[in-house]
């Protein structure tokens, strides 16, 4: 049980990297649709540096670089040239599954020595939740980290009151004086060098060798975590959580011989995803109040 | 501003030119060499790029094969990373202009592209790769798979401790059916304690949730790992965990060089040139036999289709039970799907003495034989 419960821990982490990314460029209004494409690049970039020099730290690095540097080629077309946001998203995505492949073309069929476990004294000798939560690879906790620091930053600091502004009501936030596309860009920036963390984890803990593709579409699902969390981050824990513990349980009812149809439980963790929409959209104005009232739309700043 | 935007703007037109001049340089690579009449030109449709694993990287080595085998004489093309679906019929039809004289459509769902352009150009020849429609200038091609899944059963039976085996399956269509029967019945013929679950992923092709699913197949208790998906995710976790499993497709060991037992290798190399030599002979046909339901060429370990790499991580006595059991079904003697054959509710299937047709291999299995677990989902 306690291997099953870890399984869903791992799952969930680049879910969470990813999605708490999304939510700072979301909270400042940016809507980037290429979270698979700059999660790719993270995934190349760590494998690729990890397999050359042998230190999965320099893999984490430039991962991160990688997503960061994809993220601002978005902020360039989408912020800089103004163009359509769902459009230059979807096109990052396709741009970086290519782009991705290309460069990890040379290290398929490789294989690296991943990130290892750092258990922290005391804690990961606890029963039950000392194995699980810590017991991890630095990544996860990072993770959790970023998570609590994002929610900090976002409720209690200046700063991040001015980036839930600029998402909120951009020409109001230039008109006090705030710079929307500074803002903006920094916040794009951050969710690639998220996305690219994610990535990097891929091939550092979850499996380590490259392949073209191989996130396999969980970039998306970091997408529908921030609307399932209604842009609140303690709920993209509960929605990461929850979305890799119905994959994992039905993966083990399966392999139990539960005698239901595997499409149908292949279902189960988007079923869920769209129940709970549904529950937590029961409360029209607190959605609309939580949503950031200018997601999606495009600044021109007056000269 | 004004200048930073054309700033910009020459950066990506450099970074676009660059990328242009990188790829047409690719594309000159194939073409050198060409404008010989008398060269057979044969075309390929790749699902994905090749790489150097799985189930393209395998016909890919074929292609390989036919140039080392035809040298001169034949001139290939090769088209990867084609969806299947609409994108398919455009690619098989750009290859039929370019003169292909036979072109190989590698994924079983290049099937009907293949059926329409086939129609459309009477004079080409087609060969579909695990398909089952043929039409008078298509022919299809296929591998018994199953064969050396039964292998791998044996070695399972003969290696696992707990009686546990984990089997993570793509989609219940008939070869993986074929697949996961043969391993049980292979399994049992060596140990009647031993059980296989199987977890169905629903995809060829997901690392992570391959991953996961043999996560979860270690955490049940199974310290054998079988897969019909794609990645080698299943294998490295097995390395990772102390258990151990098969490869898939192509030869896995450099992923998972402690926990592979062995892998069953696609081996097209020997179908592509025979196809070829045929059509230079003008002996290709698509040969409609009464027991070849499932293609005109069906061919397993007797004729190399399907190869064995070395038994490796197991003691000699079990190597020496899995090279009996590969011999026996390589020479015949062991028809695999031989009666008795129960389900595995002990309802007799196949009655003793009776071996299941080819045919029969597609329309029959519609149950998990004695010691697989559950039921065939859908």
């Amino acid at each position: 049980m306690d291997a099953l419960a870890l399984t869903v821990v791992l799952t969930s982490v680049p879910l969470i990297l990813a999605a708490t990314g999304e939510l700072i460029a979301e909270k400042s209004g940016v809507l980037n649709l290429g979270v698979e494409g700059m999660m790719l690049m993270g995934a190349v970039a760590a494998f690729a540096v990890t397999s050359l020099s042998g230190n999965p730290y320099f893999g984490i690095f430039s991962g991160a670089l990688a997503g960061g540097i994809t993220g601002g080629v978005f902020a360039v077309f989408a912020l800089g040239l103004a163009t359509n946001q769902v459009a230059t998203g979807l096109a990052l995505t396709i741009f970086g599954s290519g782009l991705s492949g290309l460069m990890g073309a040379p290290y398929v069929g490789g294989t690296i020595e991943g990130l290892s476990i750092l258990a922290i004294p005391f804690l990961s000798e606890l029963p039950v939740f000392g194995d699980l939560f810590f017991k991890l690879d630095p990544l996860a906790y990072f993770s959790i980290f970023m998570l609590g620091t994002v929610g900090f930053f976002l409720n209690t600091t200046r700063a991040g009151l001015i980036l839930r502004a600029v998402g909120n009501n951009h020409d109001s936030a230039h008109a006090l004086g705030y710079s929307v596309l500074q803002v903006r860009c920094g916040a794009v920036v951050f969710g690639g060098i998220m996305a690219g963390l994610a990535g990097a984890y891929l091939p550092l803990v979850l499996t380590p060798h490259w392949s073209e593709g191989m996130t396999a579409g969980r970039g998306w699902i970091a997408l529908a975590l921030v609307v399932f969390a209604s842009w609140m981050p303690s709920r993209i824990l509960i929605g990461a959580l929850l979305f890799g513990g119905i994959t994992i349980m039905q993966l083990a009812g399966q392999a139990r011989g539960w005698e239901m149809p595997s499409q149908f439980l292949s279902m189960l963790p988007y079923l869920a995803t769209i129940a709970v929409l549904v529950l937590i959209s029961r409360n029209r104005n607190f959605a609309l109040m939580r949503a950031p009232a200018h997601l999606g739309r495009i600044f021109i700043g007056t000269k | 501003m004004k200048l930073n935007k054309s700033l910009i703007l020459l950066g990506v037109v450099v970074v676009a030119g660059l990328a242009f001049i990188m790829s047409s340089e690719k594309a000159s690579e194939k073409v050198a060499g060409v404008a010989d009449d008398k060269k057979m030109k044969v075309g390929f449709v790749y699902l994905t790029t090749p790489g150097d694993h799985g189930w393209t990287y395998a016909h890919e080595v074929g292609r390989q094969d036919v140039i080392a085998h035809f040298g001169d004489k034949v001139e290939t093309t090769y088209i990867e990373n084609v969806p299947e679906g609409p994108d398919a019929t455009r690619v098989i039809r750009d290859l039929a202009k370019q003169g292909n004289d036979i072109i190989f459509t590698t994924s079983f769902g290049y099937m009907d592209p293949t059926l329409k352009i086939a129609a459309e150009f009477p004079e080409i020849k087609f060969d579909h790769v695990t398909g089952y429609k043929r039409a008078p200038n298509m022919a299809t091609g296929n591998i018994r798979f199953y064969e050396g899944r039964y292998v791998q059963g044996v070695v399972a039976g003969l290696m696992t401790k707990s009686n546990k085996i984990g089997y993570i399956a793509s989609f219940p269509i008939p070869e993986v059916i074929q697949g996961i029967n043969a391993f049980g019945l292979g399994l049992r013929s060596v140990n009647k304690d031993a059980e296989v679950s199987v977890i169905w992923v629903n995809t060829w092709y997901d690392p992570v949730k391959e991953a996961d699913a043999a996560k979860v197949h270690i955490a049940e208790g199974a310290d054998i790992l079988a897969q019909h998906t794609d990645s080698p995710a299943m294998l490295q976790t097995a390395e990772k965990a102390g258990v151990y499993g098969f490869g898939q497709s192509s030869d896995m060991k450099a992923f998972a060089p402690k926990a592979q037992l062995f892998s069953s290798v696609n081996n097209w190399g020997p179908y592509y040139i025979s196809q070829i030599q045929a059509l230079m002979d003008g002996s290709w046909t698509t040969g409609d036999g009464p027991d070849h339901w499932a293609g005109n060429t069906w061919a397993g370990m007797a004729d190399d289709f399907l190869v064995l790499t070395p038994f490796e991580n197991m003691p000699s006595d079990v190597a020496t039970a899995a090279q009996k059991a590969a011999d026996d079904v390589k020479s015949g003697v062991n028809k695999i799907f031989t009666g008795p054959i129960r389900d595995n509710t002990g309802a007799e299937k196949v009655p003793a003495g009776k071996t299941l047709s080819d045919g029969e291999l597609f329309t029959t299995l519609d149950y998990y034989v004695e010691g697989v677990i559950g039921k065939i989902p859908g």
